[in-house]
C-alpha cells in the first residue's frame, strides 16, 4: 500500500538510487561531441581577442584603437578601460577586438597603441610587516570567548606555530567566455560558460539596455567552474557589445594567461597560532591571528570559522586582510574552508606531537567539540582501517629511513553545509510513456542530468532511457546557481516531488480505468500493480494521459525530508618524503565521506576522488607566484603553475559513509567537502614522516628542504 | 667532395673524422660539400618551397577525408580543426603545449594539435577524437572512460581519450606504472585520474585490444604507409 | 602570433638557403614544442619559419664508424626505441623522465638541444636575461628555478636542454650547418653552449642562419651512464636540477668519469673537479656523496634558490649510483 507522502522510498527497494550509474552524457563528452561554449561556431562567427594591462598598478595614459579599427577583417573594437582608467592589477582588460579570424584579431590587438603611467603596487601577501608598512592592511575583526590567558597558563602544553597556504586559481580548463549573437536589435543569445544559467540573463540585459526576457542564456556543457563562473563578467559583456557593434556572432574566450590573472582565485591564508592542551589531549585554548589576501578587495578568509570544525572554549581569533594588486578572488570550492582547515589541523597535529600523542587520538579526544562527534568517530575508524593507521603511525620523524625516504600518515576533518539551492522543474509525462524534465540548472561535471534522470526513472519505475533531461537554458524554469554543493539536492528534490505527484495522478487514471482503489496502486519495474496483481504497463497507463502531456511543476527545497544539510568527513594520507630532494609522493589517500542519501554512487565517488586530487594539487604543487619586482603573476601558464598529473596522485580511496541514519537524512551536497581537509591531512602526514613541519602549502621541494634544514639547526 | 665509398658506409655524407676535426667552438667552419649538391638551380628551387605569409589552400586528410582550407601558415592545426572544420573535440586549453587537451593522432602518433601548424600537416593522416565514434558505436577507450566515470566537466576528456588510445596502441599490455608514465602529458583539473587509470589498466589487461573503429583506422594507416 | 612565410625544404642545403633569406630573420621548426610558445608569446618574430621535418638526412639514428649518428630530427621515441642507443642509458633516462607520449613522439633531439630557457622573466617578455630598466629581475625577484652555478654575469637562467648533460657526458660532438650554403662545423657539444652577456647572443654558438644537423656519440663501449632528474611532478615537468654521468669502471674502481649537471647554470655544467675526484675510487653512497659535494662546491645560489644546491648534489650522487646499479631509495 503506497502512502501518498513526499519522500524517498525505502532504501532496500531502490533500483537505481544508490547504485553506480554511468553518466548519460558520458559518451558525448568523451567522444568530443559535447559542445561547450568554446566550441560554438554558428555561421559568421567572429573571433575576439583582448588587450590586457601589463602593469600591476597605474593609469592608462593613452589608448588608441584606431589602427585596429582600420584593419581589414576587423569588425568591431570595444574599449573596456580606456584613457584615464585606473589599473589595479595585471591583466585588466583594456580593449577587445572582433575579427574574421583569430589571427587577424591578434594582429589588431597588437596594433592598438597603449601607454601607462605606472604607480606603486603591493603584491606580497605573506609579509604582514611589509603590508603594514605599506599601509595595505585592513582589520577583519577579532573576537574572544572564555579566558584564553588563564587557559594558557593552566595548560600542560602550549604550542606556537606559523602556518600558511598560498593563493591558487581556479584554472578552469575551459576559460571564462561566451559566444554572443543578436537576432534583431533586441534579442541576444548567449552561449555562456556558466554555473548560473538562470541568473545571468539580467547581468547582460542592464548594460546592453535590453530586457532580461530578451536574453537567452545557454550552457549545455561547462568546462569547469569551481566557483568562478557565476557572473557574466566584463569579458562576457564585452563579447555582447562586440556582437552588437559588428552585427555578427562573436566568440570571446579568455586566453590561458588572462584566465589565471583575472578570472578568479582563492585567497591566501597565513596564521600565527597558539594552541594549548591538557595532559589527555583536550584542547583548552586557541589564539590565532590570520592574514592573507583576496586581491584588490583586501579581505581574508573568514574569521568565524577558525579554529575549524572544533569549538574551543577559550578562544581568541583575529584576522587582517591585505590589499594586494592581484586579480579579484572568486568563490573556490568550499570557500574559506580549505585554508582554515589546514591552519587548524596542522596546529592540532603539532600540539599532539608536543604532548607525545598520536594525532589520531588527539583528534578523537576532541570530537566532543564538533557538531557531529559520532559521525566523525565512525568515519575516523573506517579511515584508519583503510590506511592502516595503527601500523603506519609513529612519533613524528621516528619512522625508518630508506635511502633518505621517510614515510608518515596524517589526518584532518572537514564539514560543509550542502543545502539544496532553490529550483523549479517542469515535468512532462507524454502519452507514449516518455518523460521530460526541464530546469534552468547546469551540469558542472557532477552528473546533474544523470541524477535527474535517475530520480525520475526510480520514482516511475521505468528505465532511464525513457527520460529526457533538459538543463542549461534560462528559458527553462529557474534554478539556483551551482555553487556550494547545492545542485544535486537542488535538482533531485523538485524532480522527486514532481515525479511523485505525476505518478499519483497517473495512478488515479489507472484506478479509474481499471476500477481499483487508487491508494492500492503501486508502480514498479514498468508496471502498475494492485493487490499483488499486475494491472497494466507504464506505457498503457501513459496512454490514459491523452494528447497533451501531463505536466507537473516541482519546487524546492522544502522541509519534507528529501534534502538536508551538514556533513562531516575525514581524510587520511600516507606519504613518502625524499629528504634529500624534498619531493613528496602520495602513497595512499583516503577520504571517508558522508553526504546523506547518495543518488549516483559512481559520480559521487568521482566527486570525492576529484576533490582529493584538487587537494593534492594545492597541498603539494599549485600556487600563484606573484613577482615583487613587477607586480605580475609570473607563472600564469600551465608549465610553471604546477598541477598534478596522472602519476602524482597515488592510490586513492573514496569511501562513502552511508549507514541508514545517513540515507534517512535525504540528499546533501557533496562537491565541496572532499577538497577541504586534504591540505591538513597531507601536511600532517609529511610532518609525521620527517619530524618537522613544512609550514606553508604547497609543500614544494624547496619548502620541504628548507623545513628540514631549519629543523636541524 | 666526399668519395662514394665513405658515403655508402656511413649512410651519410660525413663520418666521425669530420666530427673530430673541429675541436673547439672557435674552429673555423670546414668547407665541405654535403651530400646534397649545391647549385644555383637548387637555390631557386628552394624558393619554390616557400609559402608566403598570405592564406593559401591547404589540404588536410582528417579521419580519412580530404579537406581543403584557405589558411595562413600561422594557423595551427588546432585552430583549423576547431574553427574551420568545426571538429571541436580537440580543446584549446593551455597555449603552451603542455596540457594535452588538444591531442590528436598524426600518422598514428599522439600529438598536441596546438604544436603544429596546419600547413605542416599536409600529406599526413590526422585522426581526431571524432573518429572514435560512429553513431552509437564507440571505441572501447570511450566506453571505458564512461564505465569508470573518468570525467567530470569533460573538457580534458577527448584529449585524454586520444592520448590513452595512442598509448594503448603502442603499449597494449601496459602496467599501472607504464600508464602513469605514458599519460603524463595530459592535465585534468577536476581530478579524474583515478577513473582514467582504471580504464587504461582494464583495457591493457585485455591486451589493449583495438575496437573495430580503431582497427579500421589503424588498418587504413598501415595500408597508406605500405 | 605574427604572420610569417612557411618553407618546407627537402635537403640540408635547401634548409640552409631558406634560413639565410630575409637577413636570416628566420627560424627552424621541428617538433614545435618550444617554437610555438615563443611565437605565441611574441618572443620571436621570424619572417620565415623553416620546417625541416622533410629533410631526410637529418632523421633517424644510424651507426657511423665506431659511434652513433643521431639526426637532429630524431625524436625522443626514436632514441628510446633504437637498438643503437640502447647502451646510452643516460639518454634513455631522459626520455623516461618526460612522461608524455606527445612529447616523446614529436619532440626532437635538435629541438631539445636548442630549447630556450623556461625562465619566467624571459617568457613574460623581459628578454633572455630578464632585465627591466637595467636591473636584473632575476637577481632581485623570484629566482627559485634559476642558476646556482655560472651565474655571476647577467645570465641567471638555467639551460633548458634535458639531453645536453647526458650527451656532453658521453663526449658528444655536434655538426652545425650554415650560414653559407656549404658551411659546416663540428664541435664538442660542450662548446656549443654559451653564457650570453647580451640577450641577443642567445644560448648557443649558433649564428643566424645556422642549425644543428646531427649529433655524434662515441661508441658506448664498456662505459656506463645514467641521468638523474629531480622532478617535482610525475608528469611533463621541468627538472629542478639534473645530473648525467658516464663512467668507465675497472672492476669496482672508476677509471674515467664525466659528470654534467643540468638546469643549474645558464649552460649544461661540466664538473671536471668532481669527475677527477671520482677517478680511482669505488662508487658507493659515501664516495658518490663526496663527489656530489664537490660538484656543487663553487655554487653561488641567488636569494631564493639555495635549495637547488642540495638538489644538484643529490642528482650527482644518485646519477653515479644509478650508473653502477647501486641506487637505492629516492623518490
Amino acid at each position: 500500500m503506497a502512502e501518498r507522502t513526499i519522500g524517498w522510498g525505502p532504501r532496500s527497494e531502490n533500483r537505481l538510487i544508490g547504485s553506480e550509474v554511468q553518466r548519460i552524457d558520458g559518451v558525448g563528452k568523451a567522444s568530443g561531441a559535447a559542445k561547450y561554449t568554446a566550441d560554438i561556431n554558428t555561421p559568421g562567427t567572429l573571433y575576439a581577442k583582448l588587450l590586457t594591462a601589463t602593469i600591476a598598478a597605474g593609469k592608462v595614459t593613452r589608448l588608441n584603437v584606431a589602427p585596429a579599427e582600420e584593419m581589414e577583417g576587423v569588425h568591431a573594437v570595444h574599449v573596456l578601460n580606456g584613457e584615464g582608467a585606473e589599473i589595479r592589477y595585471e591583466g585588466t582588460l583594456l580593449a577587445a577586438v572582433a575579427a574574421e579570424r583569430p589571427e587577424i584579431a591578434e594582429d589588431a590587438v597588437r596594433a592598438i597603441e597603449v601607454s601607462y603611467e605606472p604607480s606603486e603596487f603591493f603584491v606580497d601577501d605573506d609579509n604582514l610587516e611589509a603590508a603594514e608598512a605599506a599601509g595595505r592592511t585592513k582589520p577583519q575583526g577579532e573576537n574572544t570567548q572564555g579566558d584564553v590567558e588563564a587557559a594558557l597558563s593552566a595548560a600542560k602544553v602550549v604550542h606556537k606555530g606559523y602556518y600558511g597556504i598560498n593563493t591558487i586559481t581556479h584554472m578552469c580548463l575551459e576559460p571564462h567566455g561566451s559566444h554572443c549573437e543578436f537576432t534583431g536589435d533586441e534579442d541576444l543569445t548567449v552561449h555562456l560558460s556558466t554555473q548560473n544559467v538562470s541568473g545571468t540573463g539580467g547581468q547582460f540585459a542592464g548594460p546592453l539596455g535590453i530586457d532580461e526576457s530578451s536574453v537567452s542564456i545557454i550552457c549545455n556543457y561547462i568546462g569547469g567552474g569551481f566557483g568562478s563562473k557565476f557572473q557574466a563578467g566584463e569579458w562576457g559583456l564585452a563579447c555582447a557589445q562586440l556582437a552588437k557593434k559588428a552585427g555578427r556572432p562573436v566568440r570571446l574566450m579568455l586566453d590561458r594567461s588572462t584566465e589565471l590573472k583575472i578570472a578568479g582565485n582563492r585567497p591566501s591564508g597565513f596564521a600565527e597560532v597558539t594552541i594549548a592542551g591538557d595532559a589527555d589531549g583536550n584542547i583548552t585554548a586557541w589564539d590565532s591571528h590570520h592574514w592573507g589576501t583576496s586581491g584588490i578587495n583586501g579581505s581574508v578568509v573568514r574569521l568565524s570559522l577558525i579554529p575549524y570544525v572544533f569549538e574551543i572554549e577559550n578562544r581568541n581569533r583575529k584576522a587582517t586582510g591585505i590589499v594586494c594588486n592581484r586579480g579579484p578572488n572568486q568563490a573556490w570550492r568550499a570557500p574559506n574552508h580549505p585554508q582554515l582547515s589546514a591552519l587548524t589541523a596542522t596546529a592540532m597535529d603539532d600540539l599532539a606531537d608536543k604532548l607525545g600523542m598520536d594525532s589520531y587520538d588527539l583528534f578523537k579526544k576532541n570530537l566532543d567539540k564538533t557538531e557531529r562527534p559520532d559521525v566523525y568517530a565512525a568515519e575516523m575508524e573506517v579511515g584508519a582501517k583503510i590506511i592502516d593507521w595503527k601500523a603506519k603511525w609513529h612519533p613524528h620523524g621516528k619512522g625508518e629511513s630508506r635511502g633518505g625516504v621517510k614515510s608518515g600518515v596524517g589526518m584532518a576533518l572537514h564539514t560543509w553545509g550542502g543545502r539544496a539551492h532553490a529550483a523549479i522543474c517542469q515535468l512532462k509525462v507524454h502519452s507514449d510513456g516518455t518523460v521530460e524534465s526541464y530546469g534552468g540548472s547546469q551540469d558542472l561535471g557532477t552528473g546533474t542530468k544523470t541524477i535527474i534522470a535517475m530520480t525520475i526513472a526510480e520514482t516511475f519505475g521505468i528505465p532511464m532511457s525513457k527520460v529526457k533531461v533538459h538543463v542549461g537554458s534560462n528559458a527553462y524554469p529557474k534554478s539556483g546557481p551551482s555553487g556550494g554543493s547545492t545542485t544535486v539536492g537542488g535538482v533531485s528534490g523538485p524532480n522527486r516531488r514532481a515525479s511523485q505527484e505525476a505518478l499519483w495522478k497517473i495512478m488515479d487514471l489507472v484506478a479509474a480505468k481499471y476500477g481499483v482503489d487508487a491508494d492500492s496502486v503501486e508502480a514498479k519495474d514498468g508496471y502498475f500493480r494492485s493487490g499483488g496483481k499486475t494491472i497494466c504497463s507504464w506505457t498503457q497507463a501513459c496512454r490514459l494521459i491523452g494528447p497533451m502531456p501531463l505536466e507537473v511543476q516541482g519546487t524546492g527545497p522544502k522541509d519534507d525530508g528529501l534534502t538536508d544539510q551538514g556533513v562531516g568527513g575525514v581524510q587520511m594520507a600516507d606519504v613518502s618524503v625524499d629528504t634529500e630532494t624534498g619531493i613528496i609522493r602520495v602513497n595512499k589517500f583516503v577520504c571517508v565521506q558522508d553526504c546523506g542519501l547518495i543518488i549516483d554512487l559512481l559520480t559521487a565517488k568521482s566527486q570525492v576522488l576529484g576533490g582529493m586530487i584538487m587537494g593534492i594539487a594545492y597541498a603539494l604543487s599549485e600556487e600563484q607566484v606573484m613577482d615583487n619586482n613587477t607586480g605580475r603573476f609570473i607563472n600564469a601558464d600551465l608549465e610553471n603553475y604546477k598541477l598534478p598529473r596522472i602519476g602524482d596522485v597515488g592510490e586513492l580511496v573514496a569511501e562513502m559513509y552511508q549507514p541508514d541514519s545517513e540515507y534517512d537524512r535525504g540528499v546533501i551536497g557533496l562537491g565541496e567537502p572532499p577538497v577541504i581537509s586534504s591540505g591538513g591531512a597531507l601536511s600532517n602526514a609529511v610532518a609525521n614522516a620527517i619530524g618537522v613541519r613544512v609550514p606553508v602549502l604547497p609543500m614544494t621541494p624547496q619548502r620541504v628542504l628548507e623545513a628540514l634544514k631549519g629543523g636541524q639547526a | 667532395m666526399r668519395d662514394r665509398k665513405d658515403q655508402n658506409e656511413s649512410g651519410s655524407g660525413f663520418s666521425r673524422r669530420d666530427f673530430l676535426k673541429g675541436s673547439s667552438a672557435a674552429a673555423a667552419a670546414t668547407a665541405m660539400a654535403t651530400s646534397a649538391t649545391e647549385s644555383p638551380a637548387q637555390q631557386s628551387q628552394s624558393q619554390g618551397n616557400v609559402a608566403s605569409a598570405e592564406a593559401r589552400d591547404v589540404t588536410l586528410s582528417i579521419n580519412g577525408q580530404q579537406h581543403t582550407l584557405s589558411l595562413e601558415p600561422r594557423v595551427t592545426l588546432l585552430d583549423a580543426l576547431r574553427n574551420d572544420l568545426n571538429l571541436t573535440g580537440a580543446k584549446d586549453v593551455c597555449d603552451t603545449t603542455t596540457c594535452g587537451a588538444c591531442t590528436v593522432l598524426i600518422d598514428g602518433k599522439a600529438t598536441y594539435a596546438c604544436a603544429r601548424f596546419a600547413v605542416e600537416c599536409e600529406g599526413a593522416e590526422i585522426q581526431t577524437v571524432e573518429s572514435l565514434r560512429n553513431g552509437s558505436e564507440v571505441d572501447e577507450v570511450i566506453e571505458g572512460f564512461v564505465e569508470h566515470d573518468a570525467m567530470q566537466c569533460g573538457f580534458c576528456t577527448p584529449g585524454f581519450v586520444m592520448a590513452t588510445r595512442a598509448f594503448l596502441n603502442e603499449n597494449p599490455n601496459a602496467s599501472l606504472e607504464d600508464i602513469q608514465k605514458g599519460l603524463g602529458g595530459n592535465i585534468c583539473r577536476c581530478g579524474t585520474y583515478h577513473g582514467i587509470t582504471q580504464c587504461a589498466l582494464q583495457i591493457a589487461q585485455k591486451g589493449g585490444a583495438c575496437s573495430w573503429l580503431n582497427e579500421r583506422l589503424v588498418g587504413d594507416l598501415v595500408a597508406k604507409t605500405a | 602570433m605574427r604572420s610569417f612565410e612557411y618553407a618546407r625544404p627537402q635537403t640540408e642545403a635547401e634548409a640552409v638557403a631558406l634560413l639565410n633569406d630575409h637577413d636570416s630573420e628566420t627560424t627552424v621548426l621541428a617538433g614545435g614544442t618550444d617554437l610555438m610558445n615563443l611565437l605565441r608569446r611574441d618572443l620571436v618574430g621570424p619572417k620565415r619559419v623553416v620546417d625541416i621535418k622533410q629533410v631526410e638526412s637529418m632523421r633517424g639514428i644510424r651507426p657511423i664508424d665506431d659511434g652513433v649518428l643521431i639526426g637532429a630530427l630524431a625524436t625522443l621515441e626514436d632514441v628510446a626505441s633504437n637498438p643503437l642507443t640502447a647502451d646510452y642509458r643516460s639518454l634513455l633516462d631522459v626520455v623516461d623522465g618526460t612522461r608524455a607520449i606527445q612529447i616523446q613522439a614529436n619532440g626532437t633531439i635538435g629541438g631539445d638541444l636548442c630549447h630556450l630557457p623556461n625562465c619566467w622573466y624571459f617568457r613574460n617578455g623581459y628578454g633572455l636575461l630578464g632585465y627591466d630598466n637595467g636591473e636584473s629581475l632575476v637577481q632581485a625577484g623570484d629566482n627559485r628555478y634559476h642558476a646556482i652555478l655560472g651565474n655571476a654575469g647577467p645570465a641567471k637562467f638555467v639551460s633548458a636542454s634535458r639531453f645536453a648533460p647526458a650527451m656532453i657526458a658521453w663526449g658528444a660532438r655536434v655538426r652545425v650547418i650554415g650560414p653559407e650554403p656549404d658551411a659546416e662545423e663540428y664541435l664538442p657539444l660542450e662548446y656549443f653552449y654559451i653564457t650570453p652577456r647580451l640577450s641577443s647572443q642567445g644560448v648557443t654558438v649558433l649564428k643566424p642562419g645556422q642549425m644543428i644537423s646531427h649529433l655524434w656519440l662515441p661508441s658506448a663501449g664498456r662505459k656506463r651512464s645514467a641521468t638523474y632528474e629531480v622532478l617535482q611532478m610525475e608528469g611533463l615537468d621541468w627538472p629542478l636540477a639534473s645530473a648525467s654521468v658516464s663512467v668507465e669502471m675497472d672492476g669496482d674502481i672508476v677509471r674515467d668519469a664525466s659528470i654534467v649537471l643540468g638546469h643549474v647554470a645558464p649552460t649544461p655544467w661540466l664538473s671536471r673537479e668532481a669527475a677527477k675526484q671520482a677517478v680511482g675510487r669505488p662508487l658507493n653512497e659515501r664516495s658518490a656523496s663526496e663527489i656530489g659535494d664537490l660538484a656543487v662546491a663553487t655554487a653561488t645560489p641567488l636569494s631564493n634558490n639555495a635549495y637547488k644546491v642540495q638538489l644538484a648534489r643529490t642528482a650527482v650522487k644518485r646519477a653515479l649510483l644509478k650508473a653502477v646499479d647501486k641506487l637505492e631509495g629516492g623518490l
